[in-house]
C-alpha cells in the first residue's frame, strides 16, 4: 500500500502575482530538508505539493515527522494511492482506512475530480463510495452535517486517493521568502523562542552568541550551538557567529558606575550584532527581550538599548508572560537545554543595583568613558563563526 | 604545562593498567561460565584478580565482589543489605556530607518505608558523634559513613564510629572510594561490615569497583540475572576492567608510601603558599585531613570563574565535587559544615596523585598569585 503526502500551504495563496515566489521557495525548503530522506517523488498541481515517497513505510514516517517542521506548511494529508477507478478505491479502503472506519459511528464521503473524463462526476463518486461503505461497514451510517469521519476520495490525473483528512502544520511562511535576520541568542530560555517566532514568519536566521570565555566556559558555547541546532530544526542551516566579550566586559565593569553595567553591555552587544548583521546581509536584529522580566528589559532600559542600533530590532516576545515562553520552549524542544547550569555572559557581572529607569544621556555619556569604536573593532575582527 | 589536580573526580590509568586491560581483551576472553577449558582460564584469571584486589585492602578473595565502580557497590550494600534484613529494624543512619550516591540510595530506601537520619557534623566535617548516639537504637539495621570526604578531605572516625554502630548490633558501610590508596585500609582494623571502593579513582580503568562483605553478612542482589558472584551481582565479568584493577592495586600497594608522602608534599606546600602570598583565602579542608585533597575559597570569585581561569593556564581542578557541579545549589557538604555562602561560591577543590611535583604545586601558585588580584578587581 503506496503512502503519498500531500502539502498545503495557506497564507501563501493570498500572495497574488508573487505566489510563485512563495511556492518555490517552499518547495525549495522542503527539498532541502529532505535532502537524507532517500528517493521520492515531489511536484505542485492546485495548490498542493505532492510527495510520493519511493522506499516504503518507514520513510514516509521520517518524511512525515520533517515535514511537522517546516514553516509554511498550513496541512498535511497522508493519502493512500490507488489505481484511477472505482474498482480501486473500493480495493485499498479496508487495508487503508478500515480501522478508523470500525471504530466511528458516522461518515460522509466528499470527492473531487480533477480529472474531468473520469466517468463519474463528484457527487455520483460520493454516492458510491458511500454506498460501499455502508454496505462494508454495518457500524456506520451518514451524518453530512457532523460525520465522525469523513472519507476522501479525490481523482487526479494518474492516480486516485483516498484519505480521512488533514492534520494541522506548523503554520507560517516559507523560511527565507522574508529576508534575513540576526539572533542575539544568550544560552537562556527567551532568545530560541524568538528565533523560532521570527523564522515561522519566513525569515533566514544567522545567530550571534557572545563568549566570555573564562568568565563562561566551552560548556556554555556547546550549549548554544545545540540550542540554535534545535531551531535550525524548523529553519534549516544557521550561522552562529561567536564574538569574544571578555574585554569588553572587564574594561566595563573596571570604568563603568556598577548600576549601568548591564545596560553599557547590552548596548555594545546590539552594536557588535549589527555590523555582524550588515556584513551577512541580514536586515534586522532579533532578541528574545520580555518586557519587565529583567531590569535590562524595562521600558525605559529597552529605549537605551533600542538607541545602539538604526536596524530594526524584533522582539517578538515583548509582551508575552513567562510561562507561555517557558511552554513555547518546551513545544520547540529548546527548554531543557536551556535549562543546563552553565554562567552565560549575562550572569556572571550582573550588578547588585541595577538601573531600571535609566537616562540615555547618563549611559551614553559613562560609556563613553571607554573606547568603544576600537573595542568594537576587536570584537568584530575575533568573531568564530560556526555553521549548525 | 598541563597540571591535572583533579584526581578526587578521577585519576589518569596507569600504563602498565592499560596494558593489563588491552591484553586481557584480547587473550582471556572467554566466559568465565562457559564450562570449556577458555572459560576455566578466563575463570581461574578472575580468581587471581580477585585475591590481589582483596589483599589491597587485608581481606580474603570470598568477601570481594566486582561491581561497575563505587556507585554500584555503594547501592548493592545499602539497598541489598536493607532489603534482605528488612525484619531486623527499620531505621538508617547515614551524615549529611554523603556522596550522592549514598544519599540518593537512602533517599529511595526512605520512600519504601525506612526512616532515615542524616547526622549533623561539626564545622570539620566530621561526624557529630554524640548525634550519632542519641540516634543508634536497638531498631537500627544499617549506618552508612564515609571514610573520607569527597569535597574536604575530611577523615571521619571510622573504628570509633563502628565500635559505637556494633554495640547496637547494626550493620556499617564505609564507602572508602576516597581513602583507597591514600590512607591504608585493612578490613579488620577498620571494623566496617562493608566496604566500597572504586578502580578509577587510584589509577585503575572506568567502570569498576568492588565491594568488600564481610563473612556472615546476608544482602541481596540489585541487578538480577546469570548469577554471577555469587549471585549477588548478575552480568558477564567484565574481566579487562578487572584485570586493570588487580594491576592497579598491586601498584597502589607497592608506592603506597612514596606516593603519599608525594601528595602531602604537594598539598602542604599549595596550602602553606597560597594562604601566605594571597589575602583573604580559606582552607576548608581541616589540619588532620587527607593527604590528596585541598579544598580552598578564594573570597569574591566564583568558582566556575576561577576553575576556568586555571583551566587556560593548563591546571585542572574542581568547583566543589565534580558531580554536583552539574546540578545548580550550593554544595552540600559545606552547607552542612556552616560556611557562608560566599565561601561555598568561591570553592575549589585541588586533589592529588602521587605523580604530582612540588614543580607544579609552585606553577599553580604563581597563576593564583597573579590572577586572583585581577579577578577580585574584576568581579569586586
Amino acid at each position: 500500500m503506496e503512502r503519498v503526502l500531500l502539502v498545503r500551504y495557506g497564507e501563501i495563496i493570498l500572495k497574488g502575482l508573487n505566489r510563485p515566489i512563495f511556492e518555490d521557495a517552499l518547495m525549495r525548503n522542503i527539498r532541502h530538508r529532505l535532502r537524507n530522506e532517500g528517493k521520492y517523488k515531489i511536484y505542485k498541481s492546485q495548490a498542493t505539493i505532492y510527495i510520493e515517497p519511493a522506499e516504503g513505510d518507514d520513510q514516509t514516517d521520517r518524511i512525515h515527522e520533517k515535514l511537522k517542521k517546516i514553516f509554511g506548511i498550513v496541512s498535511i494529508v497522508v493519502a493512500y494511492k490507488t489505481e484511477k477507478s472505482m474498482e480501486g478505491i473500493y480495493n485499498i479502503i479496508p487495508d487503508s482506512i478500515g480501522d478508523v472506519l470500525k471504530n466511528a459511528k458516522t461518515f460522509k464521503v466528499e470527492a473531487k475530480r480533477s480529472d474531468k473524463k473520469f466517468p463519474l462526476k463528484s457527487p455520483q463518486i460520493c454516492e458510491e463510495v458511500g454506498g460501499f461503505i455502508l454496505d462494508n461497514y454495518p457500524n456506520l451510517t451518514v451524518d453530512v452535517h457532523n460525520p465522525e469521519v469523513v472519507v476522501h476520495a479525490e481523482i487526479r490525473d494518474d492516480n486516485a486517493f483516498v484519505h480521512t483528512g488533514r492534520e494541522k502544520g506548523i503554520g507560517g511562511m516559507p523560511v527565507g521568502t522574508g529576508g534575513k535576520a540576526a539572533l542575539l541568542l544568550s544560552g537562556g530560555i527567551d532568545s530560541p523562542v524568538a528565533g523560532y517566532m521570527i523564522a515561522k514568519r519566513g525569515v533566514a536566521l544567522e545567530a550571534v552568541h557572545f563568549f566570555s570565555y573564562p568568565y563562561t566556559s566551552d560548556r556554555a558555547k556547546d550549549k548554544v550551538l545545540k540550542l540554535a541546532g534545535i531551531v535550525s530544526e524548523y529553519v534549516g542551516k544557521i550561522k552562529v557567529h561567536v564574538v569574544p566579550f571578555t574585554e569588553i566586559q572587564v574594561q566595563i565593569r573596571d570604568k563603568c558606575p556598577e548600576e549601568y553595567l548591564t545596560l553599557i553591555m547590552r548596548r555594545f552587544m546590539m552594536a557588535i550584532s549589527e555590523r555582524i548583521a550588515r556584513e551577512n546581509g541580514c536586515d534586522a536584529l532579533v532578541t528574545g527581550e520580555n518586557l519587565g522580566q529583567v531590569a535590562s528589559q524595562t521600558m525605559l532600559a529597552l529605549g537605551v538599548t533600542n538607541d545602539a542600533v538604526d536596524m530594526p530590532v524584533f522582539r517578538p516576545l515583548i509582551g508575552l508572560d513567562k510561562n507561555d515562553i517557558v511552554e513555547m520552549a518546551r513545544d520547540i524542544g529548546t527548554f531543557d537545554t536551556s535549562i543546563l547550569p552553565y554562567e552565560d555572559c549575562c550572569t556572571v557581572f550582573t550588578p547588585k543595583r541595577p538601573a531600571t529607569k535609566p537616562r540615555l544621556e547618563k549611559v551614553v555619556k559613562y560609556q563613553q568613558l571607554l573606547d568603544c569604536e576600537k573595542l568594537i573593532e576587536e570584537a568584530v575582527a575575533g568573531v568564530e563563526t560556526i555553521i549548525v | 604545562m598541563n597540571i591535572y589536580f583533579d584526581n578526587s573526580a578521577t585519576t589518569a590509568p596507569n600504563p602498565l593498567v592499560c596494558d593489563a586491560v588491552a591484553d586481557a581483551m584480547s587473550n582471556v576472553y572467554g566466559n568465565p561460565s562457559s564450562l570449556h577449558r577458555m572459560g576455566k582460564t578466563a575463570e581461574d584469571f578472575m580468581t587471581d584478580c580477585r585475591a590481589r584486589v582483596a589483599k589491597s585492602i587485608g581481606a580474603t578473595a570470598e568477601e570481594i565482589i566486582f561491581t561497575s565502580g563505587g556507585t554500584e557497590s555503594d547501592n548493592t550494600a545499602i539497598i541489598g543489605y536493607c532489603t534482605a534484613n528488612k525484619r531486623k529494624g527499620n531505621k538508617i543512619i547515614t551524615s549529611k556530607v554523603e556522596h550522592p550516591a549514598v544519599l540518593e540510595a537512602f533517599k529511595f530506601l526512605e520512600h519504601s518505608g525506612f526512616e532515615a537520619v542524616y547526622l549533623d557534623v561539626d564545622e570539620n566535617g566530621r561526624v557529630d558523634m554524640d548525634h550519632l548516639a542519641r540516634e543508634l537504637t536497638d531498631d537500627t539495621l544499617l549506618v552508612s559513613v564515609m571514610h573520607v570526604n569527597n569535597e574536604t578531605g575530611t577523615i571521619q572516625p571510622i573504628e570509633d564510629i563502628a565500635s559505637a554502630v556494633h554495640a547496637v548490633g547494626a550493620i556499617f558501610h564505609v564507602d572508602a572510594v576516597q581513602s583507597y590508596g591514600k590512607i591504608k585500609i585493612d578490613v579488620k582494623k577498620l571494623g566496617a561490615d562493608m566496604i566500597t571502593v572504586s578502580a578509577h579513582k587510584a589509577h585503575g580503568p572506568k567502570g569498576v569497583g568492588a565491594l568488600y562483605i564481610r563473612k556472615g553478612v546476608r544482602i541481596s542482589p540489585i541487578i538480577h540475572g546469570g548469577g554471577q558472584e555469587r549471585g549477588l551481582r548478575s552480568s558477564t565479568e567484565n574481566l579487562p576492567a578487572i584485570a586493570g584493577f588487580a594491576k592497579a592495586a598491586d601498584i597502589m600497594t607497592e608506592n603506597f608510601d612514596k606516593s603519599v608522602s608525594a601528595m602531602c608534599g604537594v598539598k602542604n606546600y599549595l596550602k602553606d603558599k597560597l594562604t601566605s602570598t594571597l589575602p583573604n583565602i580559606t582552607v576548608n579542608t581541616p589540619e588532620d585531613s587527607v593527604c590528596s585533597v585541598l579544598n580552598v575559597s578564594f573570597t569574591g570569585i566564583r568558582s566556575e570563574v576561577l576553575l576556568h581561569v586555571l583551566e587556560d593556564k593548563g591546571i585542572y581542578v574542581s568547583s566543589g565535587s565534580a558531580c554536583s557541579s552539574h546540578k545548580k545549589g550550593r554544595s552540600h557538604v559545606l552547607t552542612a559544615m556552616g560556611k557562608r555562602d560566599n565561601i561555598i561560591d568561591s570553592s575549589l577543590r585541588f586533589s592529588f596523585c602521587g605523580a604530582n611535583t612540588l614543580e607544579e604545586a609552585s606553577y599553580a601558585v604563581d597563576v593564583l598569585s597573579e590572577q586572583v588580584p585581577i579577578l577580585r578587581r574584576i568581579m569586586r
